[in-house]
């Protein structure tokens, strides 16, 4: 065979998968947004969840993962930028640097339940807060700390190295000279990081079974103190994500309706990852517009 | 090795040496720069100019597995002590390099960024300062009216001059240039050779340099180097009209490098 043929073949194969992840893709989505959308509607998003009768909601679980998401990325993105700020910038190479890099990829690959059964047992029971958001936001956060260190690295990695060494020789320090050259030119690899993450979280089911738990509590979204037991901004309280929803009433739901509501469930899921992922690019680019000045 | 000057010395080099690992990158280098001067460094590629020029605001320290010794004094005070503040130093000495290389932000935020960091915080003082840097550099006309506007979108010999009034804005006393235009077209060329003549009223100058026209046409005094060593250092019209080594000789005749 000559070398025309193969590549005539490799290019064929390859446009043929690449057909095929786009078909998938395309067929999933609209999918679950044909089953899902009919059922979604302006009482489905704002009424609580129902136990036993048809015509539930889904307000509290949306509120849920939405909330657990922002705690989780409050306490992710510091840690991780700042893990891989080290990584890329102060760790010498040797046995040190590689044993903390095998530990981070270790983290990386542990199975979701696996960290859930960690929550369970460290913020759970040990700690003893029981079922609560910020159990799970640290769950989550176990397992979105890798992916956050790994990309900050790279991005930190990539900025030119003239752009640190015009920096330097300006007098600036090290630290500052990360502060105000590095970490700018490193932000829209970071912040493709952080939007990575969250999908993750958004999706997470298994981690936060044991962690943030099956159950909300009766909530008032006029009470906005933290330290109040109906207040949603408790993170002392359990909260169902829409994911774990979606889990639970297709396992043990005795609701008539669990299909329309799973349905509409998934739908709406699949929408604010979307619209999360979208909103998160478009801020990230206003921003690095205005410190690069670019138009 | 003789030099004429009524200038005090700003830099006096000592039995400098310089390895990298083990290799002996700079071997008993003995010379010194002049207030207010052009000193120019020329030699082949690997005769160890970049590296010295980089040993004079100490950046050579970011190489893993350097190692130095002899003395260079700066003003008097030998910069390869421990003691040496590092920040202080290169606030004095500004560098720049081959390749214009502005930050990815506003030309005035480029201009402003040493200064503000290093304390500056008043507006119109810092307004003052990126005027008079951009000035000293001949851009301001070309730029004063889009200094909001990103230094990335400037042609690349108006980024070199950029990154000179960058430097210029922490009001050093010293401009290191490694092969500053290196990567430039003539036009742009004879623009930062105007500029560096002009600046040698307010600063010293040195100037690594591959192109040994530009070295004749700009400078001061000039030290050869060879493979780490310094054959001959003196004034330049004199190194290039009458050297006293004939290694010297067969280097700017160009029967090598």
């Amino acid at each position: 065979m000559n070398s025309r043929v193969a590549d005539r073949i490799a290019t064929g194969v390859l446009i043929g998968l690449a057909t095929i992840i786009v078909v998938l893709l395309v067929g999933l989505f609209s999918y679950i947004l044909a089953k899902g959308i009919p059922n979604i509607s302006w009482s489905f998003l704002t009424s609580p969840s129902s136990t036993v009768q048809a015509g539930g909601g889904i307000r509290d679980q949306l509120f849920n993962s939405f909330y657990i998401l922002f705690i989780t990325m409050l306490i992710t993105v510091p840690l991780g930028v700042l893990g891989g700020i080290y990584m890329a910038e102060y760790a010498q190479p040797g046995k040190i640097t590689h044993f903390i890099r095998s530990c981070i990829e270790m983290l990386a690959s542990l199975p979701s339940i696996v960290v859930g059964m960690f929550g369970l047992l460290i913020f759970v029971n040990t700690i003893g807060w029981g079922y609560t958001i910020i159990g799970g936001a640290l769950a989550l956060t176990i397992f979105n700390i890798p992916v956050m260190v790994r990309v900050s690295e790279d991005a930190v990695r990539s900025v030119p190295s003239e752009q640190k060494e015009a920096s330097l020789a300006l007098g600036i320090t090290h630290w500052h000279t990360i502060k105000t050259v590095l970490i700018p030119a490193a932000f829209p690899g970071i912040l493709t990081g952080a939007i990575l993450a969250s999908g993750r979280v958004f999706g997470e089911a298994a981690a936060l079974l044991f962690t943030a738990g099956l159950s909300t509590p009766k909530l008032n979204y006029m009470n906005w103190n933290p330290f109040s037991e109906t207040s949603p901004l408790n993170i002392f309280r359990p909260a169902e994500t829409l994911s774990v929803h979606i889990w639970e009433i297709n396992t043990q739901g005795i609701i008539p309706d669990v299909e329309e509501v799973a349905n509409g469930a998934s739908a709406v899921l699949v929408l604010s990852v979307l619209l999360f992922n979208l909103l998160a690019r478009w801020l990230g680019s206003t921003i690095h517009k205005k410190i690069t000045a670019s138009k | 090795m003789q030099t004429t000057t009524a200038n005090k010395s700003v830099f006096d080099v000592k039995d400098l040496n310089l390895w990298y690992g083990s290799f002996h990158a700079l071997i008993n280098l003995n010379f010194s720069m002049y207030k207010n001067e052009v000193t120019a460094i020329i030699g082949p590629s690997g005769c160890g100019k970049s590296t010295f020029v980089k040993t004079l605001n100490l950046m050579v320290n970011m190489i893993p597995n350097v190692h130095m010794s002899g003395e260079i004094n700066y003003n008097d005070k030998n910069i390869l002590n421990k003691k040496i503040d590092l920040v202080e130093l290169r606030k004095q000495i500004g560098m720049i390099f081959q390749k214009g290389n502005p930050f990815p932000q506003s030309i005035y935020d480029n201009v402003a960024y040493g200064p503000r960091i290093h304390g500056i915080k008043k507006k119109k003082q810092l307004d003052e300062i990126v005027e008079e840097s951009l000035k000293d550099v001949a851009l301001w006309d070309e730029v004063k009216d889009r200094l909001q506007s990103a230094a990335l979108g400037l042609s690349g010999g108006q980024q070199q001059r950029l990154c000179i009034a960058r430097a210029l804005a922490t009001k050093p006393e010293v401009v290191l240039m490694d092969e500053p235009t290196s990567a430039l077209d003539p036009i742009s060329t004879l623009k930062i050779e105007e500029l560096i003549t002009k600046l040698k009223e307010k600063y010293t100058i040195v100037i690594v340099t591959h192109n040994m026209q530009q070295a004749a046409r700009i400078s001061d005094k000039t030290a050869f180097f060879l493979n780490g060593e310094v054959v001959e250092f003196s004034d330049t019209n004199q190194l290039f009209s009458n050297p006293s080594d004939k290694r010297t000789e067969d280097y700017i005749t160009g029967r090598f490098g």
